[in-house]
Protein backbone atom coordinates (compact mmCIF):
# COMPACT_ATOMS: atom_id res chain seq x y z
CA UNK A 1 0.00 0.00 0.00
CA UNK A 2 1.40 3.40 -0.91
CA UNK A 3 2.22 5.74 1.94
CA UNK A 4 -0.33 8.40 0.89
CA UNK A 5 -3.23 6.00 1.45
CA UNK A 6 -1.59 4.31 4.44
CA UNK A 7 -1.06 7.49 6.46
CA UNK A 8 -4.74 8.50 6.95
CA UNK A 9 -5.71 4.84 7.56
CA UNK A 10 -3.01 4.59 10.20
CA UNK A 11 -4.01 7.82 11.89
CA UNK A 12 -7.63 6.71 12.15
CA UNK A 13 -6.57 3.30 13.42
CA UNK A 14 -4.31 4.91 16.00
CA UNK A 15 -7.13 7.05 17.39
CA UNK A 16 -9.44 4.05 17.39
CA UNK A 17 -6.94 2.11 19.48
CA UNK A 18 -6.55 4.97 21.93
CA UNK A 19 -10.34 5.29 22.13
CA UNK A 20 -10.94 1.59 22.82
CA UNK A 21 -8.13 1.31 25.35
CA UNK A 22 -9.15 4.60 26.98
CA UNK A 23 -12.80 3.58 27.41
CA UNK A 24 -11.98 0.16 28.80
CA UNK A 25 -9.30 1.55 31.10
CA UNK A 26 -11.88 3.98 32.46
CA UNK A 27 -14.31 1.10 32.96
CA UNK A 28 -11.58 -0.88 34.73
CA UNK A 29 -11.00 1.98 37.16
CA UNK A 30 -14.69 2.70 37.75
CA UNK A 31 -15.69 -0.94 38.27
CA UNK A 32 -12.42 -2.76 38.99
CA UNK A 33 -11.11 -0.43 41.69
CA UNK A 34 -14.12 -0.76 44.04
CA UNK A 35 -14.21 -4.48 43.30
CA UNK A 36 -10.55 -4.84 44.24
CA UNK A 37 -11.09 -2.85 47.43
CA UNK A 38 -14.12 -4.99 48.29
CA UNK A 39 -12.10 -8.18 47.73
CA UNK A 40 -9.49 -6.89 50.14
CA UNK A 41 -11.62 -5.49 52.97
CA UNK A 42 -13.88 -8.56 53.11
CA UNK A 43 -10.82 -10.68 53.86
CA UNK A 44 -10.19 -12.27 57.26
CA UNK A 45 -9.39 -9.89 60.07
CA UNK A 46 -10.43 -6.75 58.21
CA UNK A 47 -13.25 -4.42 59.03
CA UNK A 48 -15.80 -5.77 56.53
CA UNK A 49 -14.78 -9.39 56.94
CA UNK A 50 -17.28 -11.44 54.94
CA UNK A 51 -16.03 -14.80 53.77
CA UNK A 52 -19.08 -15.79 51.63
CA UNK A 53 -19.13 -12.48 49.75
CA UNK A 54 -15.39 -12.64 49.18
CA UNK A 55 -15.56 -16.20 47.89
CA UNK A 56 -18.40 -15.44 45.48
CA UNK A 57 -16.70 -12.30 44.18
CA UNK A 58 -13.40 -14.08 43.75
CA UNK A 59 -15.11 -16.93 41.91
CA UNK A 60 -16.91 -14.61 39.47
CA UNK A 61 -13.70 -12.75 38.77
CA UNK A 62 -11.85 -15.98 38.14
CA UNK A 63 -14.52 -17.16 35.70
CA UNK A 64 -14.17 -14.07 33.53
CA UNK A 65 -10.41 -14.16 33.78
CA UNK A 66 -10.14 -17.80 32.77
CA UNK A 67 -12.09 -17.32 29.53
CA UNK A 68 -9.70 -16.67 26.61
CA UNK A 69 -10.31 -13.13 25.37
CA UNK A 70 -11.12 -14.22 21.84
CA UNK A 71 -13.95 -16.39 23.15
CA UNK A 72 -15.17 -13.69 25.51
CA UNK A 73 -15.27 -11.36 22.54
CA UNK A 74 -17.61 -13.63 20.61
CA UNK A 75 -19.65 -14.61 23.65
CA UNK A 76 -20.31 -10.98 24.48
CA UNK A 77 -21.64 -10.08 21.04
CA UNK A 78 -25.30 -10.18 22.16
CA UNK A 79 -24.52 -7.99 25.17
CA UNK A 80 -22.59 -5.60 22.96
CA UNK A 81 -25.50 -5.38 20.57
CA UNK A 82 -27.81 -4.66 23.46
CA UNK A 83 -25.58 -1.98 24.97
CA UNK A 84 -24.31 -0.04 21.96
CA UNK A 85 -26.64 -1.20 19.19
CA UNK A 86 -23.93 -2.63 16.97
CA UNK A 87 -21.27 -5.35 17.09
CA UNK A 88 -18.66 -3.69 14.89
CA UNK A 89 -16.48 -0.66 15.39
CA UNK A 90 -14.31 0.56 18.26
CA UNK A 91 -17.23 1.31 20.59
CA UNK A 92 -18.45 -2.27 20.28
CA UNK A 93 -14.95 -3.60 20.88
CA UNK A 94 -14.65 -1.40 23.98
CA UNK A 95 -17.51 -3.33 25.61
CA UNK A 96 -15.73 -6.67 25.65
CA UNK A 97 -12.41 -5.00 26.42
CA UNK A 98 -14.03 -3.39 29.48
CA UNK A 99 -15.45 -6.71 30.63
CA UNK A 100 -12.00 -8.30 30.34
CA UNK A 101 -10.15 -5.39 31.94
CA UNK A 102 -12.36 -5.01 35.02
CA UNK A 103 -11.61 -8.31 36.81
CA UNK A 104 -7.98 -8.12 35.69
CA UNK A 105 -7.57 -4.72 37.30
CA UNK A 106 -9.60 -5.74 40.36
CA UNK A 107 -7.08 -8.49 41.13
CA UNK A 108 -4.20 -6.09 40.62
CA UNK A 109 -5.77 -3.61 43.05
CA UNK A 110 -6.32 -6.38 45.59
CA UNK A 111 -2.65 -7.40 45.32
CA UNK A 112 -1.49 -3.79 45.68
CA UNK A 113 -3.64 -3.38 48.82
CA UNK A 114 -2.10 -6.50 50.36
CA UNK A 115 1.22 -4.68 50.29
CA UNK A 116 -0.11 -2.06 52.70
CA UNK A 117 1.30 -2.56 56.19
CA UNK A 118 -1.32 -4.27 58.38
CA UNK A 119 0.01 -2.31 61.34
CA UNK A 120 -0.93 0.99 59.71
CA UNK A 121 -4.49 -0.23 59.15
CA UNK A 122 -4.61 -1.20 62.82
CA UNK A 123 -3.21 2.13 63.93
CA UNK A 124 -5.93 3.86 61.93
CA UNK A 125 -8.57 1.60 63.49
CA UNK A 126 -7.19 2.30 66.96
CA UNK A 127 -7.45 6.03 66.34
CA UNK A 128 -11.19 5.66 65.78
CA UNK A 129 -11.24 6.13 61.99
CA UNK A 130 -14.27 5.06 59.97
CA UNK A 131 -13.92 2.30 57.34
CA UNK A 132 -14.31 4.92 54.62
CA UNK A 133 -11.43 6.96 56.05
CA UNK A 134 -9.27 3.87 56.23
CA UNK A 135 -10.04 2.95 52.61
CA UNK A 136 -9.42 6.44 51.29
CA UNK A 137 -6.56 7.72 53.44
CA UNK A 138 -4.71 4.55 54.34
CA UNK A 139 -5.38 1.80 51.80
CA UNK A 140 -5.72 3.72 48.56
CA UNK A 141 -3.21 6.35 49.61
CA UNK A 142 -0.42 3.96 50.58
CA UNK A 143 -1.15 1.54 47.71
CA UNK A 144 -1.38 4.25 45.05
CA UNK A 145 2.08 3.64 43.50
CA UNK A 146 1.24 -0.07 43.20
CA UNK A 147 -2.18 0.72 41.74
CA UNK A 148 -0.63 3.05 39.13
CA UNK A 149 1.79 0.27 38.21
CA UNK A 150 -1.18 -2.05 37.88
CA UNK A 151 -2.99 0.46 35.69
CA UNK A 152 0.04 0.58 33.41
CA UNK A 153 0.06 -3.21 33.10
CA UNK A 154 -3.69 -3.18 32.40
CA UNK A 155 -3.29 -0.51 29.71
CA UNK A 156 -0.53 -2.46 27.98
CA UNK A 157 -2.52 -5.70 28.09
CA UNK A 158 -5.50 -3.82 26.64
CA UNK A 159 -3.40 -2.57 23.73
CA UNK A 160 -2.63 -6.22 22.96
CA UNK A 161 -6.25 -7.31 23.39
CA UNK A 162 -7.47 -4.46 21.19
CA UNK A 163 -5.61 -6.04 18.28
CA UNK A 164 -7.71 -9.16 18.73
CA UNK A 165 -10.83 -7.03 18.80
CA UNK A 166 -10.00 -6.30 15.18
CA UNK A 167 -11.16 -9.79 14.34
CA UNK A 168 -14.76 -8.83 15.00
CA UNK A 169 -14.28 -5.60 13.10
CA UNK A 170 -13.23 -3.52 16.05
CA UNK A 171 -10.82 -1.31 14.18
CA UNK A 172 -7.59 0.08 15.55
CA UNK A 173 -3.91 -0.40 14.81
CA UNK A 174 -4.01 -4.12 15.48
CA UNK A 175 -6.94 -4.52 13.13
CA UNK A 176 -4.96 -2.75 10.41
CA UNK A 177 -2.01 -5.03 10.97
CA UNK A 178 -4.16 -8.12 10.61
CA UNK A 179 -6.18 -6.94 7.61
CA UNK A 180 -3.34 -5.58 5.50
CA UNK A 181 -0.15 -6.90 7.01
CA UNK A 182 -1.26 -10.45 7.69
CA UNK A 183 -3.98 -11.34 5.18
CA UNK A 184 -2.44 -9.36 2.30
CA UNK A 185 1.22 -9.97 3.09
CA UNK A 186 1.92 -6.22 3.10
CA UNK A 187 5.20 -5.92 5.00
CA UNK A 188 5.19 -2.13 5.04
CA UNK A 189 1.89 -2.05 6.87
CA UNK A 190 2.95 -4.89 9.16
CA UNK A 191 6.20 -3.25 10.20
CA UNK A 192 4.72 0.24 10.52
CA UNK A 193 1.91 -0.96 12.77
CA UNK A 194 4.29 -2.97 14.91
CA UNK A 195 6.47 0.10 15.37
CA UNK A 196 3.45 2.18 16.28
CA UNK A 197 2.24 -0.38 18.84
CA UNK A 198 5.77 -0.66 20.22
CA UNK A 199 6.01 3.12 20.65
CA UNK A 200 2.58 3.22 22.25
CA UNK A 201 3.51 0.52 24.77
CA UNK A 202 6.80 2.26 25.55
CA UNK A 203 5.11 5.60 26.10
CA UNK A 204 2.44 4.07 28.37
CA UNK A 205 5.10 2.24 30.37
CA UNK A 206 7.24 5.34 30.70
CA UNK A 207 4.37 7.59 31.75
CA UNK A 208 3.06 4.96 34.21
CA UNK A 209 6.47 4.42 35.80
CA UNK A 210 7.12 8.15 36.08
CA UNK A 211 3.82 8.85 37.80
CA UNK A 212 4.28 5.90 40.17
CA UNK A 213 7.78 7.04 41.08
CA UNK A 214 6.65 10.61 41.55
CA UNK A 215 3.90 9.76 44.05
CA UNK A 216 5.88 7.08 45.88
CA UNK A 217 6.97 8.48 49.27
CA UNK A 218 8.77 5.35 50.47
CA UNK B 1 -9.71 3.39 85.46
CA UNK B 2 -9.08 0.19 83.51
CA UNK B 3 -10.69 -2.88 84.99
CA UNK B 4 -10.00 -6.19 83.33
CA UNK B 5 -12.16 -9.04 84.54
CA UNK B 6 -11.45 -12.67 83.73
CA UNK B 7 -10.15 -11.84 80.29
CA UNK B 8 -9.51 -14.79 78.01
CA UNK B 9 -8.48 -14.75 74.36
CA UNK B 10 -8.25 -18.00 72.44
CA UNK B 11 -7.08 -18.10 68.82
CA UNK B 12 -8.13 -20.82 66.45
CA UNK B 13 -5.18 -21.71 64.29
CA UNK B 14 -5.82 -24.58 61.87
CA UNK B 15 -8.63 -25.88 64.09
CA UNK B 16 -6.29 -25.92 67.06
CA UNK B 17 -6.76 -23.65 70.04
CA UNK B 18 -3.94 -21.31 70.96
CA UNK B 19 -4.37 -19.50 74.26
CA UNK B 20 -3.25 -15.88 74.01
CA UNK B 21 -4.56 -14.60 77.34
CA UNK B 22 -5.79 -16.89 80.08
CA UNK B 23 -8.27 -15.59 82.69
CA UNK B 24 -6.48 -12.36 83.49
CA UNK B 25 -7.97 -9.96 86.01
CA UNK B 26 -6.28 -6.65 86.52
CA UNK B 27 -7.04 -3.20 87.82
CA UNK B 28 -5.06 -0.24 86.55
CA UNK B 29 -5.36 2.99 88.55
CA UNK B 30 -6.04 6.38 87.07
CA UNK B 31 -2.85 8.35 86.42
CA UNK B 32 -0.36 5.53 86.92
CA UNK B 33 2.19 4.11 84.51
CA UNK B 34 1.53 0.42 84.49
CA UNK B 35 4.01 -2.02 82.99
CA UNK B 36 3.47 -5.51 81.65
CA UNK B 37 6.60 -7.58 81.17
CA UNK B 38 7.07 -11.08 79.82
CA UNK B 39 8.99 -13.09 77.28
CA UNK B 40 7.94 -13.40 73.65
CA UNK B 41 4.59 -15.14 73.26
CA UNK B 42 3.55 -14.49 76.87
CA UNK B 43 0.39 -12.74 75.67
CA UNK B 44 1.32 -9.13 76.41
CA UNK B 45 0.27 -7.72 73.04
CA UNK B 46 -2.92 -9.74 73.02
CA UNK B 47 -3.86 -8.38 76.44
CA UNK B 48 -3.07 -4.80 75.43
CA UNK B 49 -4.90 -5.06 72.12
CA UNK B 50 -8.02 -6.26 73.91
CA UNK B 51 -8.15 -2.97 75.82
CA UNK B 52 -9.08 -1.04 72.65
CA UNK B 53 -10.74 -4.06 71.11
CA UNK B 54 -8.29 -4.42 68.24
CA UNK B 55 -8.65 -7.98 69.43
CA UNK B 56 -12.05 -9.19 70.60
CA UNK B 57 -11.77 -11.20 73.81
CA UNK B 58 -13.17 -14.73 73.79
CA UNK B 59 -14.61 -14.05 77.24
CA UNK B 60 -14.30 -11.56 80.06
CA UNK B 61 -14.94 -7.85 80.40
CA UNK B 62 -12.87 -4.70 80.08
CA UNK B 63 -14.05 -1.50 81.64
CA UNK B 64 -12.36 1.74 80.70
CA UNK B 65 -13.57 4.95 82.35
CA UNK B 66 -16.78 3.25 83.53
CA UNK B 67 -17.60 2.06 80.00
CA UNK B 68 -17.75 -1.63 79.24
CA UNK B 69 -15.62 -1.63 76.08
CA UNK B 70 -16.42 -5.24 75.28
CA UNK B 71 -20.10 -4.36 74.84
CA UNK B 72 -19.39 -1.78 72.15
CA UNK B 73 -19.29 -1.96 68.38
CA UNK B 74 -19.59 0.30 65.34
CA UNK B 75 -19.81 4.04 65.94
CA UNK B 76 -19.90 3.68 69.73
CA UNK B 77 -16.66 1.71 69.65
CA UNK B 78 -15.01 4.29 67.37
CA UNK B 79 -16.13 6.99 69.79
CA UNK B 80 -14.56 5.11 72.73
CA UNK B 81 -11.33 4.57 70.80
CA UNK B 82 -10.86 8.33 70.45
CA UNK B 83 -10.18 8.34 74.18
CA UNK B 84 -7.70 5.43 74.09
CA UNK B 85 -4.44 6.31 72.34
CA UNK B 86 -2.03 3.65 71.15
CA UNK B 87 1.57 3.60 69.94
CA UNK B 88 3.39 0.75 68.24
CA UNK B 89 6.84 -0.78 68.00
CA UNK B 90 6.90 -0.22 64.23
CA UNK B 91 5.38 3.29 64.57
CA UNK B 92 2.73 2.47 61.90
CA UNK B 93 2.47 5.84 60.21
CA UNK B 94 0.77 6.31 56.84
CA UNK B 95 3.82 6.53 54.64
CA UNK B 96 2.17 8.44 51.81
CA UNK B 97 1.17 11.23 54.18
CA UNK B 98 3.18 13.95 55.85
CA UNK B 99 3.67 14.32 59.59
CA UNK B 100 0.92 16.92 59.62
CA UNK B 101 -1.50 14.73 57.67
CA UNK B 102 -0.78 11.70 59.86
CA UNK B 103 -1.72 13.60 63.01
CA UNK B 104 -4.61 15.37 61.28
CA UNK B 105 -5.99 11.93 60.35
CA UNK B 106 -6.72 11.21 64.01
CA UNK B 107 -8.43 14.57 64.43
CA UNK B 108 -10.54 14.07 61.32
CA UNK B 109 -11.65 10.76 62.81
CA UNK B 110 -13.05 12.83 65.67
CA UNK B 111 -14.82 15.14 63.22
CA UNK B 112 -12.75 18.23 63.97
CA UNK B 113 -12.88 21.26 61.67
CA UNK B 114 -9.97 22.46 59.55
CA UNK B 115 -9.03 25.32 61.88
CA UNK B 116 -9.32 23.14 64.98
CA UNK B 117 -7.01 20.63 63.29
CA UNK B 118 -4.45 23.30 62.39
CA UNK B 119 -4.19 24.56 65.97
CA UNK B 120 -4.21 21.16 67.60
CA UNK B 121 -1.52 19.69 65.30
CA UNK B 122 0.65 22.70 66.02
CA UNK B 123 0.25 22.17 69.79
CA UNK B 124 1.04 18.48 69.48
CA UNK B 125 4.11 19.02 67.30
CA UNK B 126 5.36 21.53 69.82
CA UNK B 127 4.85 19.06 72.64
CA UNK B 128 6.79 16.26 70.94
CA UNK B 129 9.43 18.67 69.62
CA UNK B 130 8.86 18.20 65.88
CA UNK B 131 7.63 21.59 64.68
CA UNK B 132 10.28 21.67 61.95
CA UNK B 133 9.20 18.26 60.57
CA UNK B 134 5.60 19.27 59.93
CA UNK B 135 5.74 18.61 56.18
CA UNK B 136 8.21 15.72 56.17
CA UNK B 137 7.20 12.22 55.08
CA UNK B 138 7.76 9.31 57.51
CA UNK B 139 10.58 7.96 55.33
CA UNK B 140 12.50 11.17 55.99
CA UNK B 141 12.39 10.72 59.78
CA UNK B 142 14.54 8.78 62.24
CA UNK B 143 13.00 6.03 64.37
CA UNK B 144 12.75 8.30 67.38
CA UNK B 145 11.10 11.04 65.36
CA UNK B 146 8.60 8.57 63.89
CA UNK B 147 7.67 7.44 67.38
CA UNK B 148 7.17 11.06 68.40
CA UNK B 149 4.73 11.45 65.51
CA UNK B 150 3.06 8.24 66.70
CA UNK B 151 2.74 9.73 70.18
CA UNK B 152 1.34 13.00 68.81
CA UNK B 153 -1.24 11.07 66.78
CA UNK B 154 -2.18 8.97 69.81
CA UNK B 155 -2.67 12.05 71.99
CA UNK B 156 -4.50 14.09 69.34
CA UNK B 157 -7.99 13.64 70.80
CA UNK B 158 -6.97 14.08 74.46
CA UNK B 159 -7.25 10.43 75.45
CA UNK B 160 -7.41 9.33 79.07
CA UNK B 161 -5.36 6.21 78.37
CA UNK B 162 -2.24 5.61 76.30
CA UNK B 163 -1.36 2.04 75.31
CA UNK B 164 2.27 1.39 74.33
CA UNK B 165 3.14 -1.88 72.60
CA UNK B 166 6.94 -2.26 72.74
CA UNK B 167 7.14 1.42 71.87
CA UNK B 168 10.91 1.61 72.30
CA UNK B 169 12.00 -1.86 71.19
CA UNK B 170 13.03 -0.68 67.72
CA UNK B 171 15.08 2.24 69.05
CA UNK B 172 18.68 2.65 70.23
CA UNK B 173 19.34 3.21 73.98
CA UNK B 174 19.68 7.00 73.81
CA UNK B 175 16.50 7.39 71.74
CA UNK B 176 14.71 4.89 73.98
CA UNK B 177 15.58 7.02 76.96
CA UNK B 178 14.30 10.22 75.35
CA UNK B 179 11.01 8.58 74.34
CA UNK B 180 10.59 7.20 77.88
CA UNK B 181 11.19 10.66 79.33
CA UNK B 182 8.55 12.05 76.97
CA UNK B 183 6.05 9.39 78.11
CA UNK B 184 6.81 10.23 81.73
CA UNK B 185 6.30 13.93 81.04
CA UNK B 186 2.97 13.20 79.31
CA UNK B 187 1.88 11.15 82.31
CA UNK B 188 2.81 13.86 84.78
CA UNK B 189 1.62 16.92 82.90
CA UNK B 190 -1.52 15.56 81.27
CA UNK B 191 -2.39 12.96 83.88
CA UNK B 192 -2.84 10.29 81.21
CA UNK B 193 -2.85 6.70 82.41
CA UNK B 194 -0.17 4.78 80.51
CA UNK B 195 0.05 1.03 79.95
CA UNK B 196 3.48 -0.07 78.78
CA UNK B 197 4.34 -3.46 77.36
CA UNK B 198 7.94 -4.57 77.15
CA UNK B 199 10.33 -7.45 77.49
CA UNK B 200 13.00 -5.17 78.94
CA UNK B 201 13.14 -4.62 82.69
CA UNK B 202 15.10 -1.39 82.05
CA UNK B 203 11.95 0.16 80.57
CA UNK B 204 9.91 -0.89 83.60
CA UNK B 205 12.57 0.43 85.95
CA UNK B 206 12.75 3.72 84.12
CA UNK B 207 9.10 4.80 84.10
CA UNK B 208 6.63 2.36 85.67
CA UNK B 209 4.88 2.66 89.00
CA UNK B 210 3.52 -0.88 89.02
CA UNK B 211 4.26 -3.92 86.94
CA UNK B 212 2.66 -7.26 86.09
CA UNK B 213 4.78 -10.20 85.02
CA UNK B 214 3.16 -12.37 82.37
CA UNK B 215 3.87 -15.97 81.44
CA UNK B 216 1.82 -18.31 79.25
CA UNK B 217 -1.11 -15.89 79.07
CA UNK B 218 -1.33 -15.45 82.82
CA UNK B 219 -0.16 -12.83 85.27
CA UNK B 220 2.24 -14.60 87.61
CA UNK B 221 3.24 -11.64 89.76
CA UNK B 222 2.11 -8.07 90.19
CA UNK B 223 3.21 -5.23 92.43
CA UNK B 224 5.06 -1.97 92.84
CA UNK B 225 8.21 -1.93 90.72
CA UNK B 226 10.48 -1.31 93.70
CA UNK B 227 8.99 -4.23 95.60
CA UNK B 228 9.44 -6.56 92.68
CA UNK B 229 13.06 -5.50 92.39
CA UNK B 230 13.79 -6.07 96.05
CA UNK B 231 11.55 -9.03 96.77
CA UNK B 232 10.79 -10.95 93.59
CA UNK B 233 8.64 -13.99 94.38
CA UNK B 234 8.55 -15.91 91.12
CA UNK B 235 11.60 -17.36 89.33
CA UNK B 236 10.63 -15.47 86.17
CA UNK B 237 10.47 -12.16 88.02
CA UNK B 238 13.81 -12.94 89.64
CA UNK B 239 15.40 -13.58 86.26
CA UNK B 240 14.13 -10.25 84.92
CA UNK B 241 15.41 -8.44 88.01
CA UNK B 242 18.75 -10.26 87.93
CA UNK B 243 19.20 -9.05 84.43
CA UNK B 244 19.25 -5.45 85.64
CA UNK B 245 21.11 -5.98 88.92
CA UNK B 246 23.65 -8.48 87.63
CA UNK B 247 27.27 -7.72 88.44
CA UNK B 248 29.83 -9.35 86.20
CA UNK B 249 33.31 -9.64 87.65
CA UNK B 250 36.23 -10.79 85.50
CA UNK B 251 37.23 -14.41 86.11
CA UNK B 252 40.80 -13.33 86.86
CA UNK B 253 39.68 -11.32 89.90
CA UNK B 254 37.51 -14.12 91.23
CA UNK B 255 40.39 -16.58 91.02
CA UNK B 256 42.83 -14.27 92.79
CA UNK B 257 40.29 -13.88 95.62
CA UNK B 258 41.15 -15.24 99.08
CA UNK B 259 38.38 -13.82 101.32
CA UNK B 260 34.62 -14.43 101.53
CA UNK B 261 32.56 -13.09 98.65
CA UNK B 262 29.25 -11.45 99.58
CA UNK B 263 26.60 -9.66 97.59
CA UNK B 264 24.80 -6.91 99.43
CA UNK B 265 21.52 -5.36 98.37
CA UNK B 266 20.93 -1.92 99.81
CA UNK B 267 17.34 -0.84 99.63
CA UNK B 268 15.27 2.04 100.82
CA UNK B 269 16.83 3.89 103.74
CA UNK B 270 19.74 1.43 103.96
CA UNK B 271 20.96 2.62 100.60
CA UNK B 272 21.40 6.09 101.99
CA UNK B 273 23.31 5.10 105.15
CA UNK B 274 27.02 4.53 105.62
CA UNK B 275 26.61 0.85 106.46
CA UNK B 276 29.78 -0.27 104.75
CA UNK B 277 32.10 2.11 106.58
CA UNK B 278 30.30 1.34 109.89
CA UNK B 279 31.00 -2.35 109.33
CA UNK B 280 34.61 -1.91 108.48
CA UNK B 281 35.17 0.30 111.52
CA UNK B 282 33.30 -1.95 113.95
CA UNK B 283 34.85 -5.28 112.99
CA UNK B 284 38.43 -6.26 112.40
CA UNK B 285 37.88 -7.17 108.78
CA UNK B 286 39.15 -5.80 105.52
CA UNK B 287 36.73 -5.11 102.70
CA UNK B 288 37.53 -5.04 99.04
CA UNK B 289 34.84 -3.79 96.67
CA UNK B 290 34.86 -5.83 93.47
CA UNK B 291 31.83 -4.35 91.82
CA UNK B 292 28.80 -2.23 92.63
CA UNK B 293 26.06 -0.04 91.30
CA UNK B 294 23.07 1.97 92.38
CA UNK B 295 19.82 1.95 90.44
CA UNK B 296 17.17 4.56 91.03
CA UNK B 297 13.66 3.17 90.83
CA UNK B 298 10.95 5.80 91.13
CA UNK B 299 13.64 8.01 92.67
CA UNK B 300 14.35 5.46 95.41
CA UNK B 301 17.89 4.13 95.36
CA UNK B 302 18.62 0.41 95.17
CA UNK B 303 22.27 -0.52 95.51
CA UNK B 304 24.11 -3.77 94.86
CA UNK B 305 27.66 -4.34 96.00
CA UNK B 306 30.00 -7.24 95.49
CA UNK B 307 32.35 -7.30 98.44
CA UNK B 308 35.28 -9.46 99.39
CA UNK B 309 35.75 -9.71 103.18
CA UNK B 310 38.96 -11.03 104.63
CA UNK B 311 40.33 -11.41 108.14
CA UNK B 312 39.58 -13.65 111.10
CA UNK B 313 36.89 -16.20 110.21
CA UNK B 314 34.63 -15.39 113.20
CA UNK B 315 35.06 -11.68 112.74
CA UNK B 316 33.96 -12.01 109.09
CA UNK B 317 30.90 -14.00 110.23
CA UNK B 318 29.94 -11.29 112.70
CA UNK B 319 30.44 -8.58 110.11
CA UNK B 320 28.16 -10.43 107.70
CA UNK B 321 25.50 -10.86 110.37
CA UNK B 322 25.72 -7.16 111.22
CA UNK B 323 25.27 -6.11 107.61
CA UNK B 324 22.45 -8.61 107.13
CA UNK B 325 20.59 -7.02 110.03
CA UNK B 326 20.93 -3.54 108.68
CA UNK B 327 20.26 -4.27 105.00
CA UNK B 328 18.18 -7.47 104.98
CA UNK B 329 19.84 -8.41 101.73
CA UNK B 330 23.20 -10.10 102.21
CA UNK B 331 23.98 -13.16 100.18
CA UNK B 332 27.20 -15.13 100.73
CA UNK B 333 28.30 -16.15 97.28
CA UNK B 334 31.48 -17.99 98.20
CA UNK B 335 33.27 -18.71 101.51
CA UNK B 336 36.92 -17.96 102.07
CA UNK B 337 39.18 -20.50 100.44
N1 LIG C 1 -3.49 -13.35 65.38
C1 LIG C 1 -3.09 -14.46 66.03
N2 LIG C 1 -3.46 -15.69 65.59
C2 LIG C 1 -3.08 -16.78 66.24
N3 LIG C 1 -2.33 -16.80 67.35
C3 LIG C 1 -1.94 -15.63 67.85
C4 LIG C 1 -2.29 -14.40 67.21
N4 LIG C 1 -1.75 -13.39 67.93
C5 LIG C 1 -1.09 -13.96 68.95
N5 LIG C 1 -1.20 -15.31 68.92
C6 LIG C 1 -0.64 -16.25 69.90
O1 LIG C 1 -0.97 -15.82 71.20
C7 LIG C 1 0.14 -15.95 72.07
C8 LIG C 1 0.47 -14.61 72.68
O2 LIG C 1 0.93 -13.74 71.66
P1 LIG C 1 1.30 -12.22 71.92
O3 LIG C 1 1.58 -11.61 70.61
O4 LIG C 1 0.26 -11.61 72.76
O5 LIG C 1 2.64 -12.35 72.74
P2 LIG C 1 3.62 -11.20 73.24
O6 LIG C 1 3.79 -11.40 74.69
O7 LIG C 1 3.16 -9.89 72.79
O8 LIG C 1 4.97 -11.58 72.51
P3 LIG C 1 6.07 -10.63 71.84
O9 LIG C 1 6.95 -10.17 72.94
O10 LIG C 1 6.78 -11.57 70.92
O11 LIG C 1 5.37 -9.55 71.11
C9 LIG C 1 1.25 -16.55 71.24
O12 LIG C 1 1.27 -17.95 71.49
C10 LIG C 1 0.86 -16.28 69.84
O13 LIG C 1 1.32 -17.29 68.99
MG1 LIG D 1 3.92 -8.38 71.37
Amino acid sequence: MPLETLAPELLKAFWDTLYMVGISLLAAVIAGLPLGVLLFVTDRGLFWENKPLQTILGFLINIVRSIPFIILLVALLPLTKLLVGTTIGPTAAAVSLSVAATPFFARIVETALREVDKGVIEAATAVGATPWMIIKDVLLSDALPGIIHGLTITAISLIGYSAMAGIVGGGGVGDLAIRFGYYRYDNTVMITTIIILLCLVQVVQFVGDSIARWIDKR
Amino acid sequence: MIDIEQLTKIYNVHRKEVVGVDHVSLSIQSGEIFGIIGHSGAGKSTLLRCINLLERPTSGRIIVDDTDITALSGAALREARLKIGMIFQQFCLIRSKTVFENIAFALRAAGKTKTEIETRVHELLEMVGLLDKRDAYPSQLSGGQKQRVGIARALANNPTVLLCDEATSALDPATTSSILQLLKQINRELGITIVVITHEMEVIKEICDRVAVMQNGRIVEIGRVYDLFTQPQQPLTRSFVEHVLRLDVPERLLQARTGTLVRILFQGPAAEQAILSDTLQTFRVRGNILHGKIEYINDTPLGVLLLELSGDEQEVERAIRYMAERTKGVEVIDRAA
